[in-house]
């Protein structure tokens, strides 16, 4: 069936900063699959786990103790939203795994709350990802992944996993959370990777 | 209605608007006619999907609004603001424009004639428009069971179906409260939401045996059913049904 | 903040799959054990996709995501769900 609903448009799409398939945004949606974990910085570690099961940790003071970067970038979500030119503050992927000794090729990072996602490792490093705690110049509010997310700019915005707690390390491919119900295993915007297949 | 009417998997039908009427200065009434459907229960949703000329689409549910009577079906949407569905449908829509839907879909949030009890509505906003639907099924079924309606507005303003309800309110069993949040036309002492003295005073009491139906954003259904089950109602026999903005297309 | 809605909203794509309403079945928890009416447990709608929670556990109790192409379903959460046949 083709119809066409008359003086339809939707939100506005298009334009060769974007994506295809993406429209502009000017506000920060919120989205989530699940209640918004609460994390205290206090209690709030981040590890990560090799393929051999040895386990790097940082706390809070750590994270803070290592040099962060500003970050702005565009950012895409699936549900076809772009926002352009975020500014964020974090540290670098490529800093908290310097000393990580792994030949491994992928990674699943973790949330507080349960949520996963998948990412090949090498998108993680080369200034390509950070953990970031600050978003606009403020403390990362929670309902944007605060106390701190993964940021993942390049990939639609489901990798940049909210409230993350941990990546694990591996030599095989494992799906995320997303991943495990249709959506695309690497998901670049540009391509229009948004399902499985795609 | 027969049970195989529902029992069958849905597929996207056309229907066309018949007629159009405004009932706040955010809302609007759509009357649409559809060849296809097969008649729904009152309470019951559907979906509304929208396709722009490139292909791009966007859908969301809605309450139907009328009770079937064999004829039309009317929908009634408020507008979200910097929504993408229902400015379209409140403001650009027009009669004689095709309407793509999908339903009815649900099965929980439901009221038929033959249903045992009395029952308590309890609508905030637009949440409202599903338990107009049960009202006017009450109303076509010439049911005697008793019904009441506590709908909770922010002004006299927002009042929709201020006409119909009143009309609905003329019937011996059914009985309509309307609750001021900010601003009550004159006259009305109270205003301010629904609370445990309210709920004491409008609504039936547990022994009654009533059903109550909840409609309305996510806190409002969350409070009224916490102030019911906390007054001693049966929580199985507190059926709620939540809704709310969506944040971007699916 | 309550960022999520119930079972309610999921009827529709349930519909396109199911011949009867789910949504009025009787759904248990396959983390806590929770029974309910599976319209009655919370559904996160501003997602990829839908995903519907248990009221007792927050576990995940199903998640609906339509593609252009296929209708995925996940029912792990779930110990079982009750459709009345009468």
């Amino acid at each position: 069936m083709n119809i066409v609903s008359p003086g339809f448009t939707g939100r506005r799409r298009g334009g060769t900063e974007l994506p295809p398939g993406q429209y502009l945004t000017h506000e920060f949606p919120v989205l989530s699959a699940g209640p918004t974990p609460h994390v205290r910085t206090e209690h709030w570690e981040f590890t990560v786990t090799t393929e051999s099961g040895e386990m790097y940790r940082w706390d809070w003071p750590a994270l803070m103790a290592l040099p962060a970067e500003e970050i702005t970038k565009d950012i895409h979500c699936v549900t076809r939203w772009s926002k352009l030119q975020t500014t964020w503050k974090g540290v670098s992927l490529d800093t908290l795994l310097a000393d990580v000794e792994t030949g491994a090729d992928y990674a699943m990072a973790h949330s507080y709350g349960g949520y996963t996602t998948n990412l090949p490792l090498e998108d993680l490093l080369d200034g390509q990802s950070w953990i970031a705690y600050e978003y606009d110049d403020e403390p990362l509010d929670p309902e944007h992944g605060g106390p701190a997310r993964l940021l993942v700019p390049h990939l639609y915005f489901w990798k940049s996993a909210k409230w993350v707690r941990g990546l694990v390390l591996s030599d095989t491919e494992d799906l995320g959370f997303w991943e495990t119900a249709g959506y695309h295993e690497y998901g670049d915007p540009w391509k229009e990777q948004r399902y499985a297949g795609d | 209605m027969e049970r195989t009417a529902i029992r069958r998997r849905l597929t996207w039908q056309v229907g066309t608007v018949t007629d159009v009427r405004r009932e706040t200065e955010t809302a609007r009434t759509l009357v649409l006619e559809v060849p296809e459907w097969q008649g729904h229960l009152a309470g019951q949703h559907l979906d509304v999907r929208l396709t722009a000329e490139d292909g791009y689409r966007a859908s969301r549910s809605y309450s139907v609004a009328s009770a079937w009577t064999g004829d039309t079906i009317e929908l009634t949407v408020e507008q979200v603001p910097r929504g993408e569905v229902s400015p379209y449908l409140v403001d650009v829509l027009k009669v004689g424009d095709p309407l793509e839907i999908r339903g009815p879909v649900g099965g929980w949030f439901v009221w038929t004639p033959e249903q045992e009890g009395p029952v308590q509505l309890i609508g905030g906003g637009s949440g409202v428009v599903p338990l107009r639907a049960m009202l006017r099924a009450h109303a076509a079924a010439a049911s005697t069971t008793k019904a009441r309606l506590l709908y909770s507005v922010r002004r006299p303003e927002s009042v929709i179906y201020v006409s119909d309800l009143k009309e609905l309110a003329a019937s011996d069993d059914v009985d309509v409260r309307l609750v001021y949040t900010r601003e009550a036309p004159a006259g009305e002492p109270r205003i301010g939401r629904i609370d445990a003295d309210l709920i004491s005073q409008y609504a039936f009491k547990p022994e009654d045996g009533a059903t109550t139906y909840v409609c309305g954003p996510t806190p409002f259904v969350e409070t009224v059913a916490d102030l019911l089950v906390a007054a001693g109602h049966d929580p199985a026999k507190v059926r709620t049904e939540r809704f709310g903005p969506t944040g971007g297309p699916r | 903040m309550s960022d999520y809605l119930d079972g309610n909203v999921a009827a529709g794509p349930l519909s396109e799959l199911f011949a009867v309403d789910l949504t009025a079945a009787i759904a248990q928890c396959n983390g806590c054990g929770h029974t309910t009416v599976f319209a009655e447990s919370r559904v996160y709608a501003d997602a990829p996709g839908l995903v519907a929670r248990c009221v007792g556990c927050d576990s995940v109790l199903l998640r609906i995501v339509t593609t252009p192409n296929d209708t995925y379903l996940d029912l792990r959460g779930l110990t079982y769900l009750r459709v009345p046949t009468t």
